[in-house]
């Protein structure tokens, strides 16, 4: 049982297509990495899984709750961060964030402070803390890293595994940073110009020598 | 100096109804990036609706809450024809709303007639420290201070007002979360249309209601608006009354001709001071 599944997807802008037949699928609790060059379509996958894009051909299937955290926090900046989680959990009735306080305990000093003037690291917390707010099963993060300092994103990383090990989360990592992708995940894809190249193990994309060129620098140890 | 205090008093009881037709544009724009110039057009339609259905014979009050929510109602429909087709850009909008104006005039004038209307508000005056001012004024002003307050509350305080904010704050991520925009610009549209009913109503007892009123009340509430750069309901509520201060004064000592000018001054005023700092009204992020 996939909880997201897209099967041969086409989205198109204008005559420009972004999207060329792409399947990719996550498992229920599942890690699972998407790697790729600037331009190679992430975002517009994620924007169709959210169903912010229209897909031209093919399908996309979401079972149960998907949450967005989108690239660049995309925060409501002039309202507090607890604001900030309460509007996560737009769709549904229960709005009480401490459950979002409880995983992430960061943000409890920092409830009342508005979502524009914190730092990056902490706003990417508040962005993942709102998409949580929706009880999600399925977390789809676009550039996790992107703009944070080594430490604050390892700092997020262990709250990924931690959600995806006790709560049973499913994550789907869109990431520029390939090495830190296949570390965390268990499985990857890798798109470029909007088709998929390559899928599998995250070990065996790390090893195999057109990803570690491409994306790695060299060869690396898989994760988990 | 008395003469001073009246028209000060009655300044800001005209400059409430500029401000509560600034702050609906205020609402609107915030939501939507729409400046709906229909808004003043709005405004004479509660004016009218309250006297027709006055003069039908409903009770003060019952016939006034009517017309507001005439309003709210005309200005829903504002907003449908505006912004409820997905993919209006702002600017093509605000061309649409100008267009509704003009043709809420036809509209006006086939129903109430082209002669200026209005009906009684709260009879007799008011002594204040030797200024003589209407009572009618005085009871502008305790509307909407309270009006002003319970809006303040509800954009803070609730829910559905943080949701109105966010899509302010953020539209792309307003849609993340699953907030529905453009349902939340009509709501915007129909606030807008029962803040300016609001303001007709209540300025129709002291400044007869023509179909071309509008024009006058629009653009005294734009530049109330304009002073809080469209996005501040509390600026709009000063610049409303600082507008409205401005013109009776003005026009006390000698200048009644002038009224429209000072808004047209202060307007250019603040919109020049305002674009040296940065653009008034800015492209949305794509």
């Amino acid at each position: 049982m996939n909880v997201a599944e897209v099967t041969d997807l086409v989205v198109r802008y204008g005559a420009a297509t972004a999207l060329d037949r792409v399947s990719l699928a996550v498992g229920e609790r599942e890690l699972v990495a998407l790697i790729g060059p600037n331009g190679a379509g992430k975002s517009t996958l994620v924007k169709a899984l959210s169903g912010l894009v229209r897909p031209a051909a093919g399908s996309v299937r979401v079972a149960g709750r998907l949450a967005h955290v989108p690239e660049g926090r995309q925060l409501f900046g002039d309202l507090t961060v607890e604001d900030n989680l309460r509007l996560g959990a737009w769709r549904r009735r229960e709005r009480d964030p401490a459950a979002v306080y409880e995983v992430l305990p960061a943000l409890v000093p920092l409830r009342r402070r508005r979502a524009g003037l914190l730092s990056g690291g902490e706003q990417q917390m508040v962005a993942i803390g709102r998409a949580l707010m929706s009880r999600p099963d399925l977390l789809v993060i676009d550039e996790l890293s992107l703009g944070l300092a080594p430490l604050v994103v390892a700092d997020l990383v262990g709250h990924l595994r931690e959600l995806n090990a006790e709560r049973g989360l499913a994550v789907l990592l869109i990431e520029q940073n390939a090495r830190l992708a296949l570390r965390l995940c268990a499985r990857g894809y890798v798109l470029e110009a909007g088709r998929i190249v390559t899928h599998g193990p995250a070990a065996e994309l790390a090893a195999s020598p057109r990803v570690a060129r491409a994306y790695l620098g060299g060869p690396v140890e898989a994760g988990t | 100096m008395s003469d001073l205090l009246q028209y000060v008093l009655t300044g800001l009881g005209v400059g409430c109804a500029y401000a509560l037709v600034g702050s609906g544009l205020v609402a609107i724009y915030r939501v939507t990036r729409v400046v709906n110039f229909a808004q003043g057009g709005l405004a004479v339609l509660g004016a009218m609706s309250a006297s027709t259905l006055l003069a039908a014979g409903l009770p003060h009050g019952v016939a006034e809450l009517l017309a507001v929510g005439l309003a709210a109602g005309a200005g829903l429909l504002v907003g449908l024809v505006a912004i409820g087709k997905p993919g209006t850009s702002p600017r093509s909008s605000l061309v649409i709303t100008l267009g509704l104006a003009v043709f809420g005039y036809a509209v006006a004038v086939l129903l109430w007639g082209d002669q200026p209307r209005s009906f009684p508000g709260l009879p007799g005056a008011v002594s204040l420290a030797g200024a003589r001012v209407q009572a009618h004024y005085l009871l502008v002003v305790a509307v909407t201070v309270p009006v002003f307050a319970g809006l303040a509350l509800f954009f803070s305080r609730t829910y559905l007002g943080k949701g109105l904010s966010a899509c302010a704050s953020n539209p792309y991520a307003a849609r993340i979360v699953g907030i529905n925009v453009t349902r939340m610009g009509l709501l915007a549209f129909t606030i807008g249309g029962a803040l300016g009913g609001l303001a007709g109503v209540l300025v129709t007892p002291v400044q007869q209601v023509t179909f071309d009123s509008d024009v006058a009340l629009v653009v005294n509430g734009f530049a109330a608006a304009v002073l809080g750069g469209l996005e501040r309901p509390g600026l709009a509520l000063a610049g409303g009354l600082l507008l409205g201060v401005g013109q009776t004064v003005v026009a006390g000592y000698g200048g009644a001709a002038y009224q429209i000018e000072v808004a047209l001054v202060l307007m250019l005023a603040v919109m020049i001071w305002r674009s040296a700092r940065r653009p008034l009204v800015e492209e949305p992020a794509v």
